[in-house]
């Protein structure tokens, strides 16, 4: 038998270095980066690095063996090599100026199909869809290139045709669920297919030329080129299941002389398209909503458990949203970024209009009376209409995040706007919560009739459900807000009772009964001294956090110092609001 | 300036022109008389007879061209007896050759004279100023010429006309022909004339056609040099006689003044710089500089409006030039084109072949990526082979409320963090934030973010480059780590709050001991006393004191005797403290005092180790009954249980240094004969006949009876400092320098069952509470704490180890804190004993 010697097998057998898979792929490091890129192959960290290494410390690049293995028998690597050939035959051509033969060559260059590595990537739907998030913010930065010498100009317009279909999806399923303004961009939050997919729509004009250690823009255009094609197919399968016609359409009125015209037509149904203000053409009428008020029927079945009562809940806050802006007419002013508001005030029921010099598609003009609600973002406007809400953009975010239309009058033209916060945030963390947020559920709510009577006016009967799902979450609110309460109480009678009042006035009388027995004095209550009994609790604790067993004693530290900074950070945020709402009190 | 310039200009050209036309004069009259240069210029009248030469010279360039052209000519003919004769009847023949002869030289004639205007054209460059009214003249004849010439063209255009039918043909051509010829006769003879004018000068101006401006002029031989080179001299170069040209005389200003005034002409003087001689411009040159300077044509005679003359007419003529018939195929339908049409129709509609728009829009259709339904179903997941073992990219964190666009102000950086934000520009990891947080006042004022596209790209880099491996994260609380023990409430009675201190030493305390019925304390310091303290009140009864530093002070557990061992210094002393009970004191003193009985002889080893004495009279006041001196410092003495014997120690006695005193006997022991490394101290086993022996790193356990090791405890510690064994004699608490509390459970095993680091600091001594479960340590960190130690009769069951209490009370003295900690015997109080020279009671 032959004799293995040292690093044959185990963690050295299982990894490999960079610089060995590409002696093995037979690949540039070029060719290998964008190969790796596609097929989604990844560096390996092994659990014994020096072991992996084959006994050198230093800091490899270690892939695992299987991977370099599966990469050997791809397909497009042979494309890849095809690539390198192409450019050695066009080359050939150019320089001995037989431009016949270049011009056949041109014309086969070597496509790069990647469909099936996108099956092979996400096996089922929904792993495509988990990994959406990168795809969705790279292409939606991509769209907004300029052409430049790494990105052609068709794949940024790809980009910007699949963003929109995408968009367009997201609109008639209504799928958006959380949005934020942030100093980056818009970030979106969107279910879809029970999954979570965030993504970020940058500010205007992200395109900044960057030098080549910054940002190599070869990379991401690799990137991209796989993304597209994902995305693509991504986009197929939900405009499928939702029922719609993929390349998406819309109904149009053809007009005489576009008919002729075919590039007219195409430009105008495109142009259309990337105004995301109209309905798409679908094959059947959507079912949808009934499943949902199935799945409430199932729920009111079932036992009332609290898990049941806060889906419960969030089915109801769902379909509130849903309606949010029904019966809302938009008129977004030039200045304001029209592509968010338009994806949020489209999604959740309401229409929408601008400048129709502004981007093609608009509806109706600034003159229609009907419009409820003008989004301005200008600190003055000289021609006003009495019969419209003029808002700051932010009013719709803020909506869209609490769910409700909340009163317009602090999102006025030119009026300093509230915070705007990030929905992002898990409010039962124990950090810092700013007294916006907390206050906001209760603002919303209190202020309500306010906004109540501008809808009345609107129309009826959408605003009677909304009405009725308020009084019955109010119901709710107020029910559990009692419960809180009367833990509460108990809580503070358990802590209070057995110490306070009954041992320590009992116990005083019965002394001064015995010393006195004649005299009974009134007892004087013993007040518990609540910051030593609280430093005692804690060096109580202290001295039980030091029985940590030793194996997790690092652990413990770390998670403490954790902590520590967490709370620091809470303190220091309460502090400067302090100091801060100190100093506009004394404005 | 520029008009300086100009004028300067302008005077150099009318100066080489007349120099020019001297020399031709020169040339003419072959007289090169050079008195009658200036005479020359100045007389105008020369002018039109050197216009004339000029012209003539041209004409003689035509008659050069004619030459040559001439041996086209054949050629020319022969093309146009090609073509021509087919116009032309037979019977013409010879006319018609000899007419076309004619034509030919016309023609030909026309031709040169056309070449003629060229090169006159050419010549005004090179003859500048002379050529300028020549054009005139030679284009007024060529003019006269082609006019001629038109009309013979005409009259050619005209029998090319005229049909084919000969008869009437004849007549008429002949007619016309005669004219023709009458006409070209004409013109042949002009030709002629001129022509033999012409020959007169053409020898002449041979010269003429040279443009070297060298030999323009040839008065001062000198050349073409830079004439200030000329400056210094009287000269100003040289004639062709080799004779210098001699400058003229030069005024001075006032000359040059008078001049001026007396010379009309000084106005229009100019110096001629080849000869230095002043020159009188005539009226024409004036003429000419003015014309030049008021950028007009320099010729006053020249025409810029001339009649436009069309030399090839625009008009199209209604019939054919020739008279060749169309080619059958230029009117019948192609056959071939015809099957090929029919072929492109045939692949049309067969739909083998596309129209241009179909094949573009094919074109851009395939030029995309083309989707199709991928996944069937959402959930189904093909067979197919993967990457091994894939762990997907975790998420990007979602943003909080400090990256809004309009934060809450507290999330803005105040100076502090802003400055430290930039500090750490080269390890941004550090900051706690990766951006700064901003507030716009609107959404208008938001600006791209320019880090945006780097952010991506470090997201791209991280998906492809950033090693995977699957973690299990930890997503637990601080306080599941804290193992669940029972709460200290449930725990009591132990030690809560400091109620008695106990003040008097001056010197740090180390230690302390208790009466074993609870009521007094002992205490020995470094200011070497003992004292001796009543518990309750807090009342130092007594103070005895010493030779030396107070090392270790024990009360002698038996409660039938009242003795107290002292260690202080080399010497042990055994006080009777004189405080409880009186028949007590009296029968302790009665026991201490007689002698017993020696049997045994002592070996050399003990005795030079250890004497027994009894107390000097001065000492037995104090209370000291009898002292055993070492040969060296004792560290730690410590009683056995049953009060007849002490154990001291002795760290520096090598293998002597712990030794064993029977107070009955009055006899002292040696148990090892070897020392197993520095001892720290010893204590007895409260049960069992066995000693502990610590030394720095390991305890060790010997059977006193048997006289063997029992086992060795390691404690993998650098230093122990004390021992405490829990009264019901299974386990054994051990302190160490580093900090640690080693619980060994004796059972068990050699190894410790729980260390315990509670202290921040060097554990200076443990105690285990005689009834309570209890035990105490004291640390260098001036914290006493307290914790619940319960061992259980149930073999199976661990000991279960709280920590209850943490005292601390005692007052930092340099790096000492609290130095030892008793328990008292009944209560749960334990004492403690510091460096701030106080002991202090907790209750």
């Amino acid at each position: 038998m032959r004799r293995l010697k040292k690093y044959q097998t185990g963690e050295a057998a299982q990894y490999i270095t960079r610089r060995a898979a590409l002696r093995k792929l037979q690949l540039s490091l070029n060719d290998f980066r964008r190969l790796c890129i596609i097929k989604g192959v990844y560096p390996r960290e092994p659990k014994h690095r020096r072991r992996a290494q084959k006994g050198s410390s230093d800091i490899k690049i270690l892939y695992h063996a299987k991977d370099i293995r599966f990469l050997l028998h791809e397909p497009i690597v042979w494309t890849l090599r095809d690539y390198k050939i192409f450019a050695k035959k066009t080359g050939r051509d150019r320089a001995i100026k037989d431009f016949r033969n270049l011009k056949r060559r041109l014309a086969l260059f070597p496509e790069l199909r990647i469909d099936h590595i996108v099956k092979e990537r996400y096996p089922t739907f929904i792993d495509a869809i988990k990994d959406l998030d990168d795809c969705l913010t790279l292409l939606f930065l991509f769209s907004t290139f300029p052409s430049l010498r790494l990105i052609p100009r068709e794949q940024s317009a790809l980009c910007r045709r699949l963003t929109l279909e995408f968009l367009h999806y997201i609109i008639s399923s209504k799928s958006i669920r959380k949005v934020f303004i942030s100093i980056k961009g818009f970030y979106f939050q969107a279910d879809i297919k029970g999954q979570m997919v965030t993504w970020i729509m940058p500010h205007h004009y992200p395109f900044k030329p960057h030098s080549k250690a910054e940002v190599d823009f070869k990379v991401m255009s690799i990137f991209v080129e796989f993304y597209t094609i994902m995305l693509g197919f991504v986009n197929y399968r939900l405009y499928h299941s939702a029922g719609y016609t993929y390349p998406p359409e819309i109904h149009y009125e053809k007009q005489a002389d576009l008919e002729d015209n075919y590039k007219d037509e195409l430009s105008y149904v495109s142009d259309r398209i990337a105004a995301l203000n109209s309905d798409l053409d679908s094959k059947t009428n959507e079912p949808e909503e009934e499943i949902e008020d199935i799945d409430l029927d199932l729920i009111e079945q079932g036992q009332n458990s609290n898990r049941l009562i806060t889906l419960k809940k969030k089915t109801q806050e769902l379909k509130r949203l849903r309606t949010l802006f029904k019966g809302l007419k938009f008129y977004i002013n030039r200045e304001v970024p029209r592509e968010p508001l338009v994806i949020l005030i489209r999604s959740f029921g309401g229409k929408v209009s601008w400048d129709s010099t502004v981007f093609t598609g608009a509806t109706y003009a600034e003159t229609d009376e009907s419009i409820t609600h003008q989004i301005v973002d200008r600190p003055i406007l000289s021609d006003k209409y009495i019969s419209r809400d003029y808002i700051q953009p932010q009013w719709v975010f803020d909506c869209v995040n609490q769910r409700t239309l909340i009163p317009t009058n602090k999102y006025f033209i030119g009026a300093t706007l509230p915070p705007h916060l990030s929905p992002f945030v898990d409010s039962k963390r124990e950090s810092y919560i700013p007294p916006e947020e907390s206050g906001t559920g209760n603002e919303s709510f209190y202020n309500k009739d306010g906004s109540k009577s501008d809808e009345n006016i609107l129309d009826a009967q959408p605003e009677e459900i909304r009405t009725l799902d308020d009084q019955q979450l109010q119901v709710a609110y107020m029910e559990e807000k009692l419960e809180i309460e009367g833990d509460g109480y108990v809580q503070s009678e358990d802590e209070i009772n057995p110490e306070n009042d009954e041992v320590a006035p009992k116990e005083l009388q019965k002394r001064d009964q015995e010393k006195l027995s004649m005299s009974v004095k009134v007892g004087k209550v013993h007040k518990e001294n609540k910051r030593l009994n609280r430093k005692n609790e804690l060096d109580e604790h202290r001295l039980q956090a030091r029985m940590v067993k030793p194996r997790h004693r690092n652990l413990f530290r770390k998670l403490i110092r954790e902590k520590q900074d967490k709370e620091k950070e809470k303190w220091l945020l309460k502090k400067k609001r302090r100091i801060i709402d100190g100093q506009n009190k004394d404005n | 300036m520029a008009k300086k310039q100009v004028k300067r200009k302008a005077t150099e050209f009318i100066e080489k022109k007349k120099v020019k036309d001297i020399d031709i004069k020169s040339t003419e009259e072959d007289e090169g008389l050079q008195e009658d240069l200036l005479q020359n210029i100045s007389n105008e009248d020369n002018d039109s007879s050197d216009d004339e030469g000029a012209a003539k010279a041209y004409q003689s360039d035509d008659s050069d061209e004619l030459e040559f052209e001439s041996d086209e000519e054949g050629n020319y003919t022969s093309k146009w007896d090609a073509n021509v004769p087919s116009e032309n009847s037979d019977d013409d023949d010879e006319e018609a050759s000899g007419e076309e002869e004619e034509i030919n030289e016309s023609d030909i004639e026309d031709i040169s004279g056309e070449e003629e205007a060229d090169d006159n054209d050419d010549d005004d460059d090179d003859e500048d100023g002379i050529s300028d009214e020549e054009p005139i003249s030679s284009k007024e004849s060529n003019i006269k010429v082609s006019s001629n010439n038109k009309e013979i063209k005409k009259t050619k255009r005209a029998e090319k006309n005229k049909p084919n039918d000969l008869n009437t043909a004849k007549k008429a051509l002949e007619a016309q022909n005669a004219k023709t010829n009458e006409s070209l006769n004409n013109l042949k003879n002009e030709l002629n004339d001129k022509e033999q004018i012409a020959a007169a000068p053409a020898n002449k101006a041979e010269y003429e056609d040279s443009d070297t401006s060298d030999e323009e002029d040839i008065r001062n031989t000198v050349g073409n040099i830079p004439m200030h080179w000329y400056d210094e001299y009287k000269h100003i170069g040289y004639d062709w006689d080799a004779k210098k040209i001699i400058k003229p005389p030069k005024g001075d200003q006032i000359d040059d003044f008078l001049r001026k005034i007396e010379d009309p002409d000084f106005w229009r003087s100019v110096k001629d710089p080849q000869t230095g001689q002043e020159v009188v411009l005539t009226d024409a040159d004036i003429e000419l500089i003015k014309r030049i300077n008021s950028s007009r044509v320099p010729n006053p005679e020249h025409n810029e409006y001339e009649p436009w003359i069309e030399w090839f007419t625009s008009e199209v003529e209604r019939m054919p030039i020739k008279n060749v018939p169309d080619h059958k195929r230029s009117f019948l339908p192609s056959s071939s084109e015809r099957k090929k049409v029919s072929r492109m129709v045939h692949a049309l509609k067969m739909g083998w072949m596309k129209t241009m728009d179909e094949v573009e829009r094919e074109k851009k259709a395939a030029r995309g990526p083309k989707f199709y339904m991928l996944w069937e179903t959402d959930t189904s997941r093909e067979q197919m082979r993967r990457i091994h073992d894939p762990v997907s990219a975790p998420k990007r964190d979602l943003p909080g409320h400090a990256e809004s666009y309009n934060p809450p102000p507290e999330y803005l950086f105040d100076e502090k963090e802003q400055r430290e934000w930039l500090k750490l520009k080269d390890e941004p990891y550090k900051r706690k934030l990766h951006f700064m947080p901003q507030k716009y006042k609107s959404l208008r004022e938001v600006p791209a973010y320019p880090r945006y596209i780097r952010e991506r790209f470090m997201r791209c880099l991280d998906l492809y480059l950033c090693p995977r491996a699957r973690r299990t994260k930890l997503n637990i609380d601080a306080e599941y780590l804290i193992p669940k023990l029972p709460s200290p409430r449930d725990l009591q009675p132990f030690p809560t709050v400091e109620s008695l201190v106990y003040r008097g030493h001056t010197d740090l305390v180390r230690t302390v001991s208790v009466e074993p019925k609870g009521e007094y304390i002992v205490s020995g310091s470094d200011d070497k006393t003992v004292k001796i303290w009543e518990i309750a009140t807090g009342r130092c009864i007594r103070t005895i004191e010493t030779d030396d530093v107070v090392r270790c002070v024990a009360w002698c557990p038996n409660a039938k005797l009242s003795v107290i061992a002292v260690a202080t210094g080399n010497r042990l002393l055994l006080i009777n403290p004189k405080v409880g009970d009186k028949l007590i004191v009296k029968k302790t003193d009665d026991l201490l005092a007689e002698t017993p009985q020696v049997d045994t002889m002592e070996s050399e080893r003990i005795k030079t180790a250890v004497q027994w004495s009894v107390a000097e009279k001065e000492e037995q006041e104090k209370g000291v009954r009898i002292v055993i001196t070492h040969f060296k410092p004792i560290q730690q003495v410590t009683w056995h249980g049953r009060g007849d014997y002490v154990a001291t120690v002795m760290p520096e006695g090598a293998n002597r240094s712990a030794l064993i005193h029977q107070l009955s006997k009055r006899r002292s022991q040696i148990p090892f004969s070897k020392s197993k490394g520095l001892i720290q101290c010893v204590l007895f086993h409260p049960i069992k006949p066995c000693l502990f022996v610590a030394t720095q790193h390991n305890v060790r356990i010997y059977d006193l009876v048997k006289q063997e090791l029992i086992k060795k405890l390691l404690t993998n510690s650098k230093w122990i400092s004390g021992m405490s064994i829990h009264p019901k004699g299974d386990n054994l608490l051990v302190s160490t320098y580093d900090k640690k509390m080693l619980w060994f459970d004796l059972d068990l095993s050699t190894k410790p069952y729980q260390t315990l680091r509670l202290h921040k600091n060097a554990v200076r001594s443990v105690a285990f509470h005689l009834r309570y479960p209890l035990f105490a340590s004291a640390s260098d960190d001036l914290s006493v704490i307290v914790s619940h130690g319960m061992v259980y009769n149930d073999l199976l069951q661990n000991p279960l180890i709280v920590p209850v209490k943490k005292l601390q009370t005692h007052e930092a003295r340099e790096e000492f804190g609290i130095l030892d900690v008793v328990w008292h015997p009944i209560q749960p109080w334990v004492f403690s004993s510091g460096a701030d020279a106080t002991i202090r009671l907790y209750t």
